[in-house]
């Protein structure tokens, strides 16, 4: 696993039925993207986060596929409409197959 | 038309001033805390500006907004770092920070006060000092950079839980001979350019410097992650910066006389809520 890696998730507490929101999410991760050598000119081996997922009670909203060019501490914003009240699932998949997870609760106002 | 069209918006450009006044704003952080950016001069500057506004009014909408929300602060990253670092035992005596301080919220009203005239001492300490001095003589552990990433961030978490807290340092007293020197130092002309720090943030705050927009040079706002360099900048780096600038050899982190100038620019600022880690550009 590698070093440091800590989720955030910005949601609001509460919505009105069929509003639209936005999520804001950032994971601090190093993004080592494979294409830098280190001072004796060996390549440093790519550690990146490779997809992130959000679910919101049980139905996907949406499926991310990350690149070795996006830089350090990943910063993912996007809407979603909440129809009812229930919990928004975050999941960051890492290279080294670790796999980080957070989740927030959304009620209905 | 299209011509008419044309002039009317040349003339609109002429029009436009090239002075940029602070942004008629309010600072309200996380939606909750409203933070105090202006507020009338202190007694003793009150001869020279008649109200002290935070550097915040002099940046863009967009810069303004990410210190108005921790989850946008990048600095709040380094707050977290240092966070661990409070918990986290170091040194030979086998203690951390929250050993001795308890939770980092102890903390709060300690930023607003320093730099701060120590007693046993008989010197006047920023935060920097008093934190190595903890880390040195409580915990056993090796000094830290002045201005270090380390440093920087452990000022960061200690100043974002004063935030909403007026700066208050005191002038008179023990601390005073070390006030007037720092004051003596923002006065005083340094390098090629013959620059002092009042020429810029006393005399010309609001105006165009090259691309830049001159504040009053508060530093309420420190440590400050600067979109520039993607970091948190320690105070003494800034007044380095500041005086390279002025194309002179400027004083170290950490020296004397820059802890003087701190003591003196902090007083300007009393009354300003402490709003570090800000953002600026």
């Amino acid at each position: 696993m590698a070093k440091g890696v800590k989720p955030r998730v910005k949601v609001p507490k509460t919505a009105a039925a069929g509003d639209t929101i936005t999520i804001k999410t950032l994971i601090s991760h190093k993004m080592e993207s494979g294409q830098r050598k280190d001072d004796d000119g060996n390549v440093i081996p790519r550690s990146i986060i490779n997809r992130f997922t959000c679910d919101f009670n049980g139905e996907n909203v949406i499926d991310v596929v990350l690149e070795p060019a996006i830089s350090t501490n990943p910063y993912l914003e996007f809407e979603a409409v909440v129809p009812e009240a229930g919990e928004f699932v975050f999941t960051w998949y890492d290279d080294d197959g670790s796999v980080y997870d957070t989740s927030k609760k959304i009620a209905i106002e | 038309m299209k011509k008419l069209t044309g002039v009317m918006l040349a003339s609109a450009l002429v029009a436009t001033p090239l002075i940029a006044e602070p942004v008629d704003d309010t600072l309200i952080l996380n939606e909750d805390v409203t933070l105090v950016t202006r507020t009338a001069a202190p007694a003793h500057v009150a001869d020279v500006m008649d109200e002290v506004i935070s550097g915040w009014h002099f940046r863009g909408t967009e810069t303004r907004a990410m210190q108005a929300d921790d989850f946008d602060n990048p600095g709040m990253i380094f707050v977290e770092q240092a966070e661990d670092v409070w918990n986290t035992a170091e040194g030979s005596e086998g203690k951390s920070c929250a050993s001795c301080h308890g939770a980092s919220e102890e903390m709060a009203g300690v930023r607003p006060v320093y730099p701060k005239y120590n007693e046993a001492a008989g010197e006047v300490r920023t935060l920097e000092m008093q934190i190595n001095d903890c880390r040195e003589n409580r915990m056993g552990a090796e000094k830290w950079k002045y201005t270090g990433g380390d440093m920087v961030n452990m000022t960061a978490l200690i100043a974002s839980v004063s935030r909403g807290m007026p700066v208050n340092v005191a002038i008179d007293g023990p601390a005073q001979s070390t006030w007037e020197a720092g004051k003596d130092l923002y006065y005083t002309r340094t390098g090629q350019l013959e620059l002092a720090c009042a020429s810029c943030h006393e005399q010309n705050y609001g105006n165009m410097i090259r691309a830049d927009h001159l504040s009053q040079g508060h530093i309420n706002g420190f440590p400050t992650y600067r979109l520039k360099n993607t970091k948190l900048n320690a105070v003494h780096a800034r007044f380095k910066g500041c005086v390279r600038d002025t194309r002179a050899e400027t004083f170290k982190p950490g020296s004397p006389e820059f802890v003087a100038l701190e003591l003196y620019v902090a007083s300007r600022g009393n009354g300003l809520h402490v709003e570090g880690p800000s953002v600026r550009n």
